[in-house]
């Protein structure tokens, strides 16, 4: 295989590629709707359903004129046989020009790009990577921001087990972020994405207090679940379940440029109340998961910046 | 204790614990018509007690033999010649371990799918290269298609 232009992981990027990536997906913002993948087939394979993501993979490919093919219910599938991974992508391989893939095991997408010349999306392996949710999240904060560099960021919630907190930390060390991990200690940020801050120069500050005076520096506000199942000792949930939920009261003293974020779906982390605020961002930064997942298939596909520049067959929306 | 051999391999100071997958490393028991004898748990000062193993007429590449520096790492090999020790030496931990280490994560996709498993070595550390959990050295298993 000369070129394997899969996406796999957000640590293997470079700065300039996600700039790169965030300047096509700004180009996908502009004019969302186009023929670019006119003839092209997409293959969306959720071995786990996610039908969040798989929706707006999906409608990324069907904007640009691709067409999709693919499952999302690995039960009718021939992995229920027995069917190995290797087997299906083989198959899929013929018959599609790039792979979205789900998968429930770790590392499933770097070993599925490994058997193919067909490119390879993560859409998520485990709880591993998922780093079209990370480019997105970038976008958004470039969106809102005008800028990735020298932010606060504070992070809150499950900071245990939440990939996208942790992938979005990688993404950032060419940024010079602040992060402000805001958990219980139960979900608290791990020692080894902790040794991943001090290693690559990044600051942070931990809090387990989450009010309107610890929030008031931030410029994003990164909110998740906290997940009752996550907890070995009930009585710890049920004492910081209320602890980590977002109320509009609490942005009194926030910053202006102060927007929230959420990968969702959310339970009950963030009142209604947020909603009408200027702060909540967390529905657009939803949309820009099309834009940037626009970018990513076209550049696995080998679609540049000057291709989409210069593309001709945009429709009117 | 263990007889001399006239020509072959002898790995010494191997801890007793990590004879028995230091055989298996090499698949000695596929070795039909060479000699091998093997000490196990030999009174040693510097370790308590240590394992050898003398394989006559058989000598391995660089890459079979760096492979026991993952159960073994402070094993000295010798090179015997005509009965004189003709090179003696040290094991090298590779940087990338293919189809030796078994992923301690249930959930990585090498555990769930007839694939060689594959690490990257950074001192004590082992980490998968599918889904970059670490482990220590000392505490490795092997895979079981060994």
């Amino acid at each position: 295989m000369s070129e394997n232009r899969s996406l796999v992981s957000i640590a293997g990027l470079s700065r300039e590629k996600i700039l790169y990536l965030m300047e096509m997906a700004h180009e996908f913002e502009q004019h969302p709707n186009r023929k670019i993948l006119d003839g092209c087939i997409v293959a969306t394979l959720f071995f786990e359903p996610s039908t969040r993501t798989r929706l707006s993979f999906e409608t990324a490919a069907n904007r640009l004129g691709a067409r999709v093919i693919g499952f999302t219910d690995p039960k009718v599938t021939s992995s229920t046989k027995g069917e190995t991974l290797k087997d299906t992508i083989m198959m899929v391989s013929n018959y599609s020009d790039v792979i979205v893939m789900r998968h429930y095991l770790e590392g499933a997408a770097l070993y599925a790009s490994e058997l193919t010349s067909v490119p390879v999306v993560n859409a998520g392996d485990g709880a591993h990577q998922h780093p079209s949710q990370t480019l997105l999240d970038l976008y958004t904060i470039i969106q809102t921001q005008g800028t990735l560099e020298n932010l606060n960021i504070y992070l809150v919630g499950d900071l245990k087990y939440g990939r996208t907190v942790h992938s979005l930390i990688m993404a950032m060390r060419h940024f010079n972020p602040t992060f402000h991990f805001i958990a219980p200690k139960e979900l608290a940020m791990p020692d080894e994405y902790k040794q991943y801050c001090v290693e690559n120069k990044i600051s942070f500050v931990e809090h387990e207090d989450f009010n309107e005076d610890i929030i008031a520096g931030a410029d994003i506000l990164y909110m998740t679940r906290v997940q009752r199942e996550r907890f070995s000792d009930l009585m710890e949930y049920e004492r910081v379940k209320d602890v980590y939920v977002l109320n509009a009261a609490m942005l009194g003293k926030a910053k202006p440029n102060m927007r929230i974020l959420h990968p969702l779906p959310r339970v009950n982390e963030i009142s209604q109340d947020v909603d009408p605020t200027p702060h909540a961002y967390y529905f657009q930064q939803a949309l820009n998961g099309l834009y940037a997942r626009e970018a990513i298939i076209c550049d696995v596909l080998g679609i540049t910046l000057d291709d989409v520049r210069a593309d001709k067959s945009i429709l009117n929306s | 204790m263990v007889a001399a051999i006239e020509n072959g391999t002898v790995i010494d100071h191997i801890p007793s614990d990590r004879l028995f997958e230091v055989i298996r490393l090499l698949r000695i028991e596929e070795l039909e018509h060479d000699t091998v004898f093997i000490g196990y748990r030999l009174k040693s000062k510097a370790m308590g007690t240590k394992s050898i193993i003398k394989i006559a007429n058989r000598f391995f590449s660089e890459q079979e033999l760096n492979s026991l520096a993952v159960v073994a790492p402070k094993v000295t090999l010798s090179i015997i010649r005509d009965f004189d020790v003709v090179e003696k030496r040290c094991v090298e931990l590779p940087h990338e371990i293919v189809s030796i280490v078994k992923c301690n994560n249930p959930k990585c996709i090498c555990n769930n799918e007839p694939m060689p498993t594959r690490f990257i070595a950074a001192g004590h550390v082992l980490k998968c290269y599918y889904c970059e959990k670490e482990q220590q050295l000392s505490s490795v298993k092997l895979v079981e298609s060994l």
